[in-house]
């Protein structure tokens, strides 16, 4: 298939308005394959304006007279109107924007033509393998080792190509485990805390069904966990579901796992929110942060009603009940949901943030969401297919990530010093996981990433971030190692709504902005040591 | 010392206030002529001033004791478990007797020494001059004048002796609007805008009787709006809702139509200015709720953050119920109606409530400090309060409650100005040279009566009180800290357009919780941005000087020596400079600096703080013989 079929019209005149604080941009409108472009004539010294059609969320039109307005709401959560010149003109872009943005095939999508200057292919591809944390792992321990069961993806299509598990359990007994839980997602490290000698794992849900099947292979399985971390050890499984949902699932063939089955585990329930109700709550939130006329009782009442914070609230103290199990009470974790593949990373992966100082520096962060999102088979060309504007019925969209990003930075506003990477390290990852450049987030597993080479075919955001010169946005000046865990308080009190997220194209934070640049400042001028005296009000160096 | 029957309790447990599976504290109470003072077992001191009580109760008799519940006016609430009920009714009754005094000598202010010779005490009241303040505006000039009818209070008591009139109205002119407004508080300058040359005026409002009209009023209105050359008309804002003011008249035609049928029409201009005798007026009306709503809805605010197991729902839910942040919106946008008359249409504006020392005072006070930079630095900020607050007779003492009084005078129109300004320094991180420990310390003793500035309920009182000689300003104290409440980002250059104009959309108004939370140190963040930023900026400055001292070395030595010596020497003198060195001394003082209570640095914090620890209970359930969760604690904090 050609892009060019479904490019109605080339160029049109337009002019553009981005949103409150930025001037309205006047030129030559023009649609390519994967992009939208603006270029405004000869005389104007800005440059190009450029869209990315992949994050366009949905577009409306209309005409009046002999001109059209369209409206393009983005995944970024950025709005922006388009007049242009002539009816014409502007239903044949909206119809080539609507086709051209919606487009379902990976590998025509713009990573695998996206050629940066300064960056080769491949590169950044290798930084976070599973081997590399298997080796961090067993420098401190020998009950675990790496299998490569999965090698050609027959195991569990959704996990990567090697996983963790407890030395004393075979391949075989895996291939019966995987059997066992829903899309074979049998229980795999995900963490192993070395201040404790305890492990946190995931998995999916037992396929115990009506008739409470049992796997002594899994039971097999989990016993090894105990066993190996210490006599005498406990464990617990940190269900994300409620008991009246996880006794439900029976009936569709899942479950969950009977006591008598596994001894020294035993089952706690945190029912965290997912799937649609959780992106029928981000659209919610979105459609209160849209509307700057409304009253202060009517925004608290929405806010209120839209439950994201709630959802905040549950996810962070969930992590924090995982956390604390491995930390205070000496116990081995396991966390699952259904599949395993959402609510599941997103406890994980915060309850390592919480205990683990590695992981909250740039690079370990990096490692965390390669390894813990992107490996461990979070779906998120499913998830992220629309963001919270689209009128399509959402089908498997779920901000599941978004959720993750946005305790990350609860948590960076309780730590201020804890955490390496700043807000804009959030705000690129999550425009990122919506809309790329990058093939880093394309697909929704490894396997289907290896059918279609994202590898060797695309740029690996790793390596675009870890430019020097995009260093400023991304890291937090204030950085102090902290080698201790770090608990956050989840009282309501201390949940902030992240306006630099949810407000960000509708309140440009000028000000904040300029003292961020002014901590930048001072902390920067610290570390070259004063090599540059006097004059502290100077601008920084870029 | 009468009313302490009991000095000392033992084995008094300390909740946790938002626990629910009763966390406590053991230790032992003290009771003090001023303070309650309670020692833990970790030799941890909490201190409350008797002063700062606002309720004390005695809960029901329990099992283990005697709870007793103490609400302080600063936001922080303890609540006690008592071994034996006799200690408690004690110490119930005490403080009852200490909280609330009656007379203004047995404030603590008057017996408060903090070891000043009568000179430094008499030179911390000089500390802020209002006389000063109007020639940094540019009062008296060719339009203004100080004018010398109010000298002896005689024409309006709670005023200051010297205010500043339009150098055309005449004393006559004064004492017969003086007469017209309620409590003969008649328009005077508050703020003046030299640039503009517009003024803030206000006053209170109109006290019509029956005869809704008074010429002395109108040609002082008339001779305000003449003192700006720039612009003919003014404003009038009145700060009350008008729905309210609708009720009201409709009350006032009820007793008037008992009364007489044909005057009750005439009521009908008392309250607001009649729009037909004024000319170039134009009205405005900004809906600030009185002060028994502001009491209620921080009632209702207070309720809502001081249940335990709060969800997120119920806080939001409650917030909006409480109204306390619309009320917040309403103060702020009042202020920028303000400040924009001045700054757009270079009008003067006159401001007024009922009594003029409310609303009146934040809606001035605020606008002034939207105007000028001045008032967002840390002096001028203290003129500021002096000026539009104490000077003008806010009544801090029946506000505060400070003495045994009507508790319906209370209300926390104070602490709103104080909310409104930490939402601008918000919104304008650089703008402002305090920081919000500042404002949480002004807070702090505005009820702690530890300082003469806030007794009383205006100038002509604390005169008689001889507060200048039997007490102490609280504002030299703050200067000798002033490094605790300094704004690290703090740039006066960075202010291109000196005007603020703040964004009062919904989103912006946050729950302030240093303030209403001050004291619940677990919902806090975990680690001070300040204090590494206050770290870093004295470090560089260190390092500058060091390599000012380095250069003026080279030079010294290029004058005298040969070069081998020279890079001897020098090296010697670098290397104590290290960056490595110095990142280390860096960091040990970072632990040493006493932290303000407010702005705390936590090491690490631990679980058994927050609240999701009591889901780990259901770690426990089964097998007690875990390792608890007080061990822990202690395991973490060594």
């Amino acid at each position: 298939m050609e892009f060019s079929e479904l490019i109605r019209t080339g160029q049109a005149q337009a002019e553009l308005l981005r949103g409150p604080e930025m001037p309205p941009l006047r030129g030559t409108l023009c649609v390519t394959g994967h992009h939208l472009l603006l270029s405004p004539g000869p005389q104007a010294t800005p440059d190009l304006w450029l869209l990315l059609l992949r994050s366009v969320d949905s577009i409306e039109k209309r005409v009046a007279g002999d001109a059209g307005t369209i409206t393009l709401r983005c995944k970024d959560l950025r709005v922006l109107q388009l007049d242009i010149e002539g009816v014409e003109a502007t239903l044949d872009i909206a119809r080539s924007i609507e086709a051209l943005s919606s487009l379902e095939s990976v590998i025509t999508s713009f990573p695998f033509f996206y050629r940066p200057k300064g960056l080769r292919l491949g590169e950044a591809w290798h930084f976070h393998p599973p081997e590399r944390y298997y080796k961090r792992i067993a420098r401190e321990t020998r009950a675990w080792r790496l299998s490569e069961a999965n090698e050609d993806f027959s195991l569990c299509p959704s996990y990567p190509r090697a996983v963790i598990v407890p030395r004393a359990v075979d391949d075989d007994a895996l291939a019966r485990s995987a059997r066992f839980r829903q899309g074979g997602r049998f229980p795999v490290l995900s963490y192993y805390h070395a201040p404790r000698g305890t492990v946190l794992l995931r998995s999916s849900q037992p396929l115990t069904g009506r008739q409470k099947l049992r796997c002594a292979e899994d039971e097999e399985l989990l016993r090894a966990v105990l066993a190996e971390a210490r006599p005498g050890a406990r464990g617990f499984i940190v269900d994300t579901r409620s008991a009246q949902a996880a006794k439900q699932a029976r009936m569709t063939g899942g479950g969950t796992e009977a006591k008598a089955a596994y001894p020294g585990w035993k089952r706690l329930h945190r029912p965290l929110e997912r799937g649609r109700p959780l992106q029928e709550s981000f659209v919610r939130l979105m459609e209160a942060c849209g509307d700057p006329e409304q009253s202060m009782d009517r925004w608290l009442s929405r806010l209120d009603g839209c439950r994201w914070l709630s959802h905040v609230k549950e996810a962070l103290s969930t992590a924090c009940l995982a956390a604390q199990g491995m930390e205070w009470e000496g116990a081995c974790i396991l966390v699952h949901g259904a599949e395993g593949t959402d609510s599941t990373l997103l406890v994980t992966s915060l309850a390592q943030l919480i205990l683990d100082p590695l992981s909250r520096t740039m690079a370990g962060f990096q490692e965390l969401i390669e390894r813990e999102w992107i490996q461990a088979g979070h779906p998120f060309q499913l998830r992220c297919a629309h963001s919270a504007f689209s009128h399509t019925r959402p089908k498997h969209e779920a901000p599941i990530f978004l959720l993750f990003l946005d305790c990350v930075w609860q948590l960076g506003r309780q730590f201020p010093l804890s955490l390496e990477f700043g807000e804009g390290m959030l705000l690129a990852l999550f425009d990122h996981s919506y809309a790329s450049p990058f093939g880093t987030f394309l697909c929704n597993s490894e396997k289907e990433r290896c059918l279609c080479e994202v590898r060797t075919r695309t740029h690996s955001l790793w390596s675009g971030l870890n430019q020097p010169k995009e260093q400023r946005k991304l890291r937090n000046p204030l950085y102090v190692p902290n080698p201790l865990a770090i608990w956050p308080s989840v009282e309501p009190q201390s949940l902030r709504l992240w306006q630099g997220l949810f407000l960000r194209w509708t309140h440009p934070p000028e000000p904040s902005e300029v003292a961020w640049e002014k901590v930048w400042q001072i902390a920067t001028d610290q570390k070259t040591e004063g090599s540059q005296p006097t004059d502290s009000a100077s601008e920084p160096q870029p | 010392m009468e009313h302490i029957r009991t000095t000392k309790v033992e084995q008094v447990k300390l909740l946790d206030r938002f626990s629910t599976s009763n966390k406590s504290l053991t230790g032992t109470l003290y009771l003090t002529a001023t303070h309650l003072l309670f020692i833990d077992s970790h030799q941890k001191e909490t201190w409350i001033l008797h002063h700062h009580i606002a309720l004390v109760e005695k809960l029901a008799l329990t099992t283990s004791g005697c709870p007793l519940v103490i609400q302080c006016k600063n936001f922080r609430t303890v609540h006690f478990i008592v071994p034996r009920e006799r200690d408690c009714h004690d110490i119930y009754n005490s403080l009852l007797q200490l909280s609330k005094q009656a007379k203004y000598e047995d404030l603590y202010a008057f017996s408060y020494n903090p070891k000043q010779n009568d000179s430094e005490r008499l030179r911390g009241w000089q500390l802020v001059d209002l006389a000063e303040e109007y020639k940094r505006m540019g009062v008296p000039n060719s339009n203004w004048q100080l004018s010398d009818a109010n000298r002896d209070y005689k024409i309006c008591e709670t005023y200051p002796r010297e205010l500043y009139v339009p150098r055309i109205a005449s004393k006559p002119i004064i004492v017969g609007s003086s007469k017209f407004r309620s409590k003969g508080r008649f328009p005077v300058l508050s703020y003046y805008h030299q640039n503009k040359e517009a003024a803030i005026c206000r006053c209170s409002q109109p006290l019509s009787g029956f005869s809704a009209r008074c010429l002395e009023d109108e040609h002082l209105l008339q001779a305000i709006s003449k003192a700006n050359p720039a612009n003919r008309y003014m404003y009038v804002m009145d700060t009350r809702p008008r729905h309210r003011m609708q009720s009201w008249w409709a009350t006032q035609k009820d007793i008037g139509r008992i009364i007489l049928n044909a005057m009750a029409n005439r009521a009908a201009g008392k309250g607001y200015e009649n729009e037909d005798n004024y000319s170039n007026i134009r009205f405005q009306f900004v809906g600030i709720e009185n002060i028994h709503v502001m009491r209620s809805s921080l009632q209702k605010l207070l309720e809502v953050n001081g249940t335990k197991g709060l969800s997120v729902s119920d806080f939001y839910s409650g917030l909006e119920n409480a109204g306390w942040l619309r009320h917040i919106k309403a103060v702020m946008d009042a202020a920028i109606f303000l400040a924009k008359a001045i700054m757009v249409e270079n009008a003067s504006v006159l401001v007024h409530c009922s009594d003029g020392w409310d609303r009146t005072s934040q809606v001035c006070s605020l606008g002034s400090l939207l105007l000028d930079p001045y008032y967002r630095t840390i002096r001028g900020f203290m003129v500021l309060i002096e000026k539009d607050w104490i000077s003008f007779g806010h009544k801090y003492s029946e506000r505060c409650g400070h003495l045994d009084g009507d508790p319906k005078e209370v209300s926390p129109v104070f602490t709103q100005f104080l909310e409104c300004v930490w939402h601008l320094t918000e919104q304008f991180p650089q703008a402002f040279e305090f920081n919000e420990a500042f404002l949480l310390q002004i807070h702090e003793h505005i009820h702690s009566c530890q300082f003469g500035n806030f007794i009383g309920n205006c100038q002509k009182e604390r005169e008689e009180l001889k507060l200048k000689e039997k007490t102490y300003s609280l504002w030299p104290f703050l200067l000798d800290d002033q490094e605790k409440y300094v704004n690290p980002l703090y740039s006066s250059t960075s202010q291109k357009p000196a005007v603020l104009e703040p964004n009062t959309v919904a989103f912006h108004f946050k729950f302030w919780r240093n303030m209403y939370h001050q004291f619940d140190r677990t919902l806090h963040p975990r680690q001070s941005v300040f204090n590494i930023i206050m770290n870093m900026n004295e470090q560089n400055k260190q390092l500058q000087k060091d390599v000012k001292d380095l250069e003026s070395q080279i030079k010294q030595h290029k004058n005298k020596q040969t070069d081998g010596v020279l890079t001897k020497e020098l090296l010697n003198s670098v290397r104590p400079e290290s960056p490595a060195l110095k990142t280390s001394l860096c960091l040990k003082e970072q632990t040493l600096l006493p932290v303000n209570d407010a702005l705390r640095t936590i090491e690490g914090s631990n679980p058994a703080d927050n609240r999701y620890s009591e889901y780990a209970d259901e770690f426990s359930k089964a097998e007690p013989a875990v390792v608890s969760s007080e061990y822990g604690v202690a395991r973490m904090t060594c």
